[in-house]
């Protein structure tokens, strides 16, 4: 075991204001970035705000940027760091600040809403549903997802651009329409519901331009450009610009 | 006194995991306006961390499953003190919690022919656990989420808004159930984020708070769970069911030290993952309990064809329930049989090509790489026991889950007692959150209708005094110094964990629990002088401070119960008792308040709060025993039991 | 306290400047990422320009495109009457007389409407030589942003159109590398370095057009059940394997079919004779 001082800047203040403090803290072998910021708490700064839950990765409630790298705490270990390199923590930096590293997360939960649930298929009982897992494959992987809102939080759609966040709901919850969408037996079809078109025209898929920067923070590894966000909007383009599909459909309604 | 927000709803629901949500989602279903409230943000409860699945016998896998085989095997695991009928109606109605997730849209791993698939976990008879990988817990909150939020369309559709008949207020702690005469009226709490207070007035509360593992220093718990609803049902009146049993899940990481305690899924043993000492020996096989001799292999070879035949072998010893592993894994590494780091190895790089364990285990696989730096796909595990869930909790009817003594207030989930007996089998706490909130919500709301227009009333006084109680923390400084100094909560909390983990942990004895009674009147008295630095917004150090008292409580509650009961049994092990012993196998031992009255002022610190009472079990239902062979039931129940 | 609907307590200024929106944790850097973030757009953007001065130059220069047997796929299939002679394809005067530009204009749209409208040639120039943005977490410099919801980048979504084209574009590409077992004389059952060059460009040519992301989606990902359909499960499946590698096949392809013009390039103008094996 081996431990020494490590040099911190971490955010504090509100909507009010702030800046970045200095600390030195003791680091030990083994530890992450989260476990720095209760050190803090506990011996140097006892009502630093940080939200945190479950130490493991898998709730996604740490999220913050660390050296400018949207990260969860929890998950970023101390020995990626060089001892003698200061490292900066802010909160996410897409959405208002409420406390020090704690931002309000609103916008996430609005979003959510806005996409309308999945649609059981009538006639299929509770017990009946039957599906390959050929075919659950892909909205599991989606599913993974533990709503660290990284990925919203790096989106530069609204991370650059506040006025966009209207009109836009971010990847994770494109990521949500495509899983519906490729849901087995999500009947939203049959209910007169086109995802497709409501991705479209109502969570503003138009404005990804496919930089890929939310596959590069997503912490569960979702592949959300290849395997959400594009075929999404391929299933779009299905609808609207194919030729052949197009034509295909003018045929057939002959 | 400071002007408190104040609304009006008819059910509320303290706690937002898996039982509280699926309590919310029944109550707002059946009508009535549910406000949801919970500590973290919403979908971040503490059930994403179950792993392994959800045990209902669907019987998709071995067709052979029924609700009567689950329920022997619950009983079982819970060493027969498990509160039978909760064991019955749990059994029963698991697997139609499991598909009604799937109208939700839920989608769990399949079968080949398209059903739920099932796995194996300790104590199962049979597949049973409906799982995604090994993150079912993750998959549950999410569907929950899914579908409070599909009601909330609903409502918008029908009012434009989308709160209208179902709320959840997120980031927000209750710190006090509120009572008109002997009902209840209404929870008190503040506003995380902003520190403000508010009260919801209602006449049916739900706690579905979870657990109490912070108050241990290994634990595989988050930072939630300090035993707020056992806390606040105590404070409001209602009784807490056999503290002492603390189940320590036998396989938690050991090594790095900052992540100690974190969760190894029970599914690594299910799916061939084998745990060995240093010497490389596969010990379990040296710690089958004399009642499970018949089930469990007795050689490697044969549990080894266990998994590809199950119906001509019998499982390895790694399956057996989480206590005997627990007691095993700490037995050996006593022994000086262990890890470097303190633990035993868990093996499956050996067993499973590296792709088939990335493809199951895939959590695991990342939770290794990314925080101790282990590929399990080339090496073993480090692992050892970590607190994990506690079985006892607030007493509460079987059918109704409405808790006992107080009038309006039900538990479901964690928080609640007596489902699990002695021990939880792994698998059982998903079903459990499903099968008694769905049941707790129904109930609460039928309460809250019942109760119509006569709603009762919320004393100006009691929320005075929680707002002061509340408040304390940040006049700690301005006390007398005849008191002491203000403390540091850190401190405090940091010492509970250390006396609860060293001496009320895995392995009990008399005069360590005494010590540890001692200690923790010491702690009370230092925890009434915590003091907090800063202002009300979002100020950790003043919530950990308002937590204290939940866990202090608790924890009493834990020690108080562990030394009155002379034996081992399930979660409970007595080094000066290491016998079961069938004489207490029908007692419950209740907590309660010393002096319940509003039980608002926190009296004199240094005494005890709470005093036990012993009670008999119910009898068994003689249906539900024929179930069981003669033979084995005479392990378990006394003579005068058996013959009636 | 809510699920987070209601406004914050603070109403903001106009909503201007991104990151430094009045209601966010004031830091008034553009970012804080102390890596070298700008090398991979600087890296991206040198690469492309380098293509695209390299391009310009040999598809205006309407010279040196052809050495039996080769043809340059920069000017393959030629279709203008003013294309030099070559036995047996690809020049189909499908233009007449009157195109008295670089024959390579015409056709080289195909390509280059593919790769303008890929989804990973997208993200580089967009991060490259737009900044939209620089990198992860790296403040773009401008001040609105609407994404390819409007003309022109709304046609973006044209990229179908040009996978159907670049197919066959591909079959193209692929009967000149048959006719490059030829040898200058036009005789069949030879092979030369170009014949080599020519073969690993249309490999990395059809496993990049393959690997598209449109592909995909046409050979399966359109599907909600992939069980009903297990054919396309499998082409779907081997497909999306060979796209996780789109970017890297991007790049081997786009210096490939440029290195495949080079080599034309030096042989046409005598700079090396072309080493036959046999």
């Amino acid at each position: 075991m081996s431990s020494y001082e490590a040099r911190f800047k971490v955010w504090r203040g509100d909507v009010r204001g702030g800046g970045l403090e200095d600390f030195r803290v003791e680091v030990n072998d083994g530890e992450v970035v989260l476990d720095i910021i209760h050190r803090l708490q506990a011996t140097q700064a006892p009502d630093l705000a940080v939200r945190w839950n479950c130490k493991a990765g898998k709730c996604g409630s740490c999220s913050a940027e660390i050296n400018g790298r949207p990260r969860l705490l929890c998950m970023t270990r101390m020995s990626v760091f060089e001892r003698d390199e200061t490292i900066t923590v802010t909160p996410l930096r897409a959405f208002p600040v409420v406390r020090d590293l704690v931002t309000d997360v609103g916008f996430n939960y609005t979003k959510a809403r806005q996409v309308p649930a999945f649609v059981p298929p009538e006639g299929v009982g509770a017990g009946e549903y039957r599906m390959m897992q050929e075919d659950v494959d892909r909205p599991q992987e989606f599913r993974k997802c533990i709503e660290c809102f990284l990925c919203q939080d790096v989106c530069h759609v609204v991370r650059d651009h506040e006025e966009n966040k209207p009109a836009f709901a971010g990847p994770r919850f494109l990521m949500r329409v495509a899983e519906l969408d490729m849901h087995p037996l999500d009947a939203a079809e049959e209910s007169g519901l086109d995802r497709k078109r409501t991705a479209q025209e109502e969570h503003g898929l138009g404005y990804c331009n496919i930089t890929k920067c939310c596959t590069e923070v997503c912490p569960e590894g979702i592949r959300i450009t290849d395997n959400a966000l594009i075929p999404l909007k391929e299933r779009a383009v299905d609808r609207k610009y194919d030729p052949l599909v197009w034509l295909g459909s003018k045929i057939r309604r002959r | 006194m400071s002007v408190v927000d104040r609304q009006e709803w008819d059910v509320v629901v303290v706690g937002a995991g898996g039982a509280g949500l699926r309590a919310a989602v029944e109550a707002r279903e059946r009508g009535a306006r549910t406000a949801v409230i919970c500590k973290s943000l919403f979908g971040k409860a503490h059930t994403v961390m179950a792993e392994g699945g959800i045990a209902a016998a669907m019987g998709n896998v071995n067709s052979g499953d029924n609700w009567q085989v689950h329920f022997r095997d619950t009983m079982r695991g819970g060493k027969f003190l498990n509160q039978w009928r909760m064991a019955e109606l749990h059994a029963q109605e698991a697997p139609q919690r499991v598909w009604e997730l799937e109208t939700w849209g839920a989608l769990f791993d399949r079968t080949k022919d398209g059903r739920i698939s099932q796995r194996n976990f300790g104590g199962h008879e049979y597949p049973r656990l409906a799982h995604v990988g090994d993150r079912t817990g993750l998959e549950l909150i999410r569907t929950l989420q899914q579908k409070i939020v599909a009601l909330q369309q609903e409502d918008f559709r029908e009012t434009g808004d989308y709160e209208s008949r179902l709320k959840v207020f997120q980031e927000c702690t209750v710190t006090r159930v509120l009572k008109d005469g002997p009902l209840v009226s209404g929870v008190f709490g503040y506003e995380r984020e902003t520190g403000r207070f508010f009260v919801l007035e209602a006449p049916a509360v739900v706690i579905a708070t979870g657990g109490i593992g912070k108050s241990f220093k290994v634990t595989s718990n988050s930072w939630e769970y300090t035993g707020d609803g056992h806390a606040l049902a105590l404070l409001a009146g209602a009784p807490l069911l056999n503290m002492e049993f603390v189940q320590f899940h036998p396989t938690g990481m050991v090594w790095p030290p900052s992540v100690k305690g974190i969760l190894v899924t029970e599914s690594v043993r299910g799916d061939g993952g084998v745990l060995r000492n240093s010497e490389g020996k596969r010990f379990m096989f040296d710690y089958v309990p004399d009642v499970f001799k018949d089930k469990y292999a007795e050689s490697e070879e044969e549990g080894d064809r266990w998994y590809e035949d199950p119906d001509h072998n019998r499982r390895p010893p790694e399956l057996l329930p989480r206590d005997e592993v627990a007691r095993a894994i700490n037995a050996e590494v006593k022994a000086g049989r262990g890890s470097p780091h303190g633990g035993v190895f868990l093996d499956v790089s050996t067993r499973m090509p590296a792709e088939v364990v990335k493809r199951r285990l895939p959590s695991m696989y990342h939770q290794f790489k990314e925080l101790a730096d282990v590929d399990i796909t080339a090496e073993p595990m480090e692992v050892g026991p970590t607190c994990h869930y506690v079985m006892g909790g607030i007493a509460v009817d079987s059918d109704s889950a409405a808790a006992r003594g107080v009038p309006g207030l039900f538990a479901a989930g964690e928080v609640a007692g007596g489902m699990h007996g002695s021990n939880r089998l792994g698998g059982n706490s998903l079903s459990d959150l499903l099968v008694f909130g769905r049941r707790a919500g129904r109930h609460a709301a039928e309460y809250a209708g019942a109760a119509g227009d006569a709603r009762p009333r919320v004393d100006d006084a009691q929320v005075d005094a929680a707002a002061a109680e509340a408040l304390r923390p940040f006049s700690a400084e301005g006390e007398t110094p005849a008191e002491g100094p203000p403390e540091n909560p850190y401190t405090v909390h940091q010492e509970l964990q250390q006396t609860m983990n060293d001496l009320v942990g895995i392995i009990r004895r008399a005069p360590e629990m005494k010590q540890a009674l001692d200690r923790l009147a010491e702690l009370r008295v230092r925890a009434g002088r915590a003091g907090v630095e800063g202002h009300r917004q979002f100020n950790p150090g003043w919530h950990l401070a308002l937590d204290l008292r939940n866990m202090l409580l608790v924890s009493e509650c834990v020690a108080r119960a562990a030394l009155e009961r002379t034996e081992s049994r399930g979660g409970h092990t007595r080094e000066d008792h290491p016998g079961m012993d069938r004489a207490w196998r029908n007692v419950n031992l209740l907590c309660a308040l010393t002096d319940p009255g509003d039980g608002l002022p926190a009296g004199e610190a240094a005494r005890g709060r709470i005093a036990l009472t012993r009670e008999t079990t119910e009898p068994i239902r003689p249906d539900l025993l024929a179930l069981f062979e003669k033979e084995e039931l005479v392990k378990y129940l006394a003579e005068e039991e058996l013959y009636e | 306290m809510a699920t987070g609907t209601e406004p914050p307590a603070t109403e903001p200024h106009p909503p201007t400047g991104g990151v430094r929106t009045r209601t966010r944790a004031a830091i008034a850097a553009p970012h804080l990422r102390t890596d070298r973030w700008w090398l991979a757009p600087a890296a991206t953007a040198a690469g492309l320009l380098a293509f695209v001065v390299y391009s310009t130059w040999r598809a205006l220069a309407n010279a040196d495109y052809y050495a039996a047997p080769y043809v340059s796929p920069f000017y393959s299939p030629c279709l203008a009457e003013n294309c030099e002679p070559m036995k047996a394809g690809p020049n189909w005067e499908l233009f007449g007389g009157w195109w008295g530009l670089s024959p390579a204009i015409i056709i080289l749209i195909f390509p280059l409407g593919f790769r303008l409208t890929c989804y990973y040639y997208r993200k580089a120039y967009y991060r490259g030589f737009w900044a939209s943005p620089p990198a992860c977490a790296v403040a773009e410099p401008h001040a609105k942003y609407t994404g390819e919801t409007r003309f022109p980048l709304i046609l973006q979504n044209i990229h179908r159109y040009f996978f159907y084209a670049a197919l066959l574009v591909a079959c193209i590409l692929t009967y000149d590398t048959v006719l490059a077992f030829r040898d200058e004389d036009y005789d069949w059952g030879h092979m030369g370095l170009g014949t080599l060059v020519f073969l690993v460009n249309i490999v990395l040519i059809w496993a990049y057009t393959i690997s598209c992301h449109s592909c995909r989606h046409i050979v399966g990902g359109k599907l909600k059940h992939f069980s009903r359909h297990p054919v396309r499960y499998r082409m779907w499946q081997w497909v999306g394997r060979l796209n996780a590698r789109h970017m890297q096949l991007a790049w081997a392809s786009l210096l490939s079919v440029a290195l495949a013009d080079l080599y034309v390039y030096l042989v046409a103008t005598g700079v090396f004779d072309d080493p036959r094996f046999f």
